[in-house]
């Protein structure tokens, strides 16, 4: 079924969010100059926290590219249809593999976009990856299975490399989850979990992991992840006869285009109060910076998916790009960190794996 | 200060003010509260629906978003929410209606 969009990306808009260096000036703006927000870093200092340096690098995450079949309110990542140029292509990918082979620490290859099994060269690098013996994550948005009949063999293509599935679905009804992801998402998402259910995955005993994410549809933090995980357990199973692993409870970082929503709709400030107000130092030890790397496309190497989105690439002199890829250099960096770094710490925390604490 | 109208939205953050003048009764009255919304024999999810009601059968604009705000986080789903407001509602007019019996008790009484 065609998904009808209901957002476009920034780039397509000609929106000034596009441009990453404004995003940080709003960050970083007036609210930051006159204390209202104190400065990330600041807070990390009293703590005796700053400068925030790795434990190690255990997970290697690639953002292969933008393209998506979907353009999604909330996208840190600004993706949709429009974005066919910027993917990662096999050269890059080679690069990748060299290091996710080379580097024994990396025990998990996370593989991230847009909808990264419209990249021409997915199913060929999670081969690779497979045979590596490391853990392979696809973050599938689980309409892709059902976009069209070359994807609809995707369930056991996943199930044959023991892929593991982490699926976005922001709400066990219609109409928030397609306020937030487009007309006609979450019947395809109910569809594509029935066709993940068939093959094994999500149910007991089978050993195929389906983690779904669920990250609030509006200017609000999200709840315990136990409590949302109970109550998404019993609605998909009683609606739908769905059934699943974990939930993950992410918050909305301000960027992007979650930041565009947060100023169109006048909710930024009082967004990031909330966030600031929920610092949590309990989450710093987990945080996922500490032992991930993100790479993009184009081979350049960040912190984290966020820090990727706004252009912060890692802070040392070399090993910024795969070309001059040192793990000594990239293990011994100072993370790079901003306002958005908020997201993160609020409440129970928050990462690519849901709660931190 | 707003000077238009008697209730200024960030007022709400200053509610552990009331404090101030009288820390005592202020503390056992905010480790009260904490406790009462802890999950006990109701969820923590119910316990906001229900504060959620109250809120409006008492027209506390404070309580309205704050416990819009924790039910929205907790995953409560819209329908539910206004049901909730639905039962205030009946409540509060049912308890205006059964003192039409009062009146009818009484009209009864010195009429013919």
């Amino acid at each position: 079924m065609a998904i009808k969009q209901k957002a476009k990306s920034l780039k397509s808009k000609g929106s000034n969010l596009n441009d990453t260096f404004f995003q940080l000036k709003i960050l970083s703006g007036k609210d930051k100059a006159e204390g209202k927000f104190q400065a990330f870093t600041e807070r990390l200092d009293e703590l005796n926290e700053f400068p925030l340096v790795p434990s190690d690098v255990e997970i290697f995450q690639l953002n292969i590219g933008k393209l998506c079949n979907q353009t999604c309110a909330h996208c840190h990542v600004d993706a949709g249809p429009d974005r066919k140029e910027e993917n990662m292509d096999k050269a890059t990918l080679e690069k990748c593999l060299a290091i996710i082979k080379e580097v024994d620490t990396i025990h998990t290859v996370d593989i991230t976009g847009g909808a990264p099994e419209m990249n021409a060269h997915f199913k060929w690098f999670v081969e690779e990856c497979s045979k590596l013996g490391k853990k392979v994550i696809d973050r599938c948005n689980l309409t892709i299975i059902e976009a069209n009949a070359k994807y609809n063999t995707l369930p056991d293509f996943f199930k044959e490399n023991r892929v593991h599935l982490i699926s976005s679905l922001p709400y066990f009804s219609e109409k928030k989850t397609d306020a937030q992801r487009g007309d006609g998402v979450f019947n395809a998402s109910i569809d594509a979990l029935k066709r993940l259910n068939g093959v094994g995955y999500g149910m007991e005993g089978s050993g195929l992991i389906l983690d779904l994410v669920y990250n609030p549809s509006g200017a609000y933090l999200p709840d315990s992840q136990e409590s949302l995980q109970a109550l998404f357990k019993r609605k998909l199973k009683t609606k739908y006869d769905i059934s699943f692993n974990n939930l993950y409870a992410i918050t909305n970082l301000p960027i992007s285009r979650f930041l565009d929503y947060l100023l169109q709709t006048n909710n930024y400030e009082e967004y990031m109060e909330k966030l600031v107000n929920a610092f949590n130092p309990m989450t710093i030890d987990g945080l996922m910076c500490r032992n991930t790397l993100s790479v993009s496309w184009d081979g350049y190497i960040y912190d984290c998916d966020f820090n990727q989105m706004l252009d912060l690439k890692v802070a040392t002199k070399k090993s910024q790009h795969l070309d001059d890829f040192d793990i000594e250099t990239l293990k011994g960096r100072k993370v790079v960190l901003n306002q958005h770094c908020y997201g993160c710490t609020a409440g129970a925390g928050s990462s690519c794996g849901g709660e931190i604490t | 200060m707003s000077e238009k109208t008697y209730f200024v939205k960030e007022d709400l953050k200053k509610f552990s003010n009331i404090s101030k003048w009288q820390e005592e009764m202020g503390k056992k009255f905010f480790d009260y509260y904490g406790e009462v919304f802890k999950e006990g024999a109701l969820t923590q999810r119910e316990k906001a629906l229900i504060a959620l009601a109250v809120s409006h059968a008492v027209q506390c604009p404070y309580c309205i978003d704050a416990y819009t705000n924790t039910c929205m986080e907790k995953g409560v789903e819209e329908t539910e929410m206004m049901e909730a407001v639905h039962v205030a509602a009946a409540i509060k007019s049912g308890a205006t209606l059964v003192y039409g019996v009062q009146m009818m008790n009484h009209a009864e009484k010195i009429s013919m």
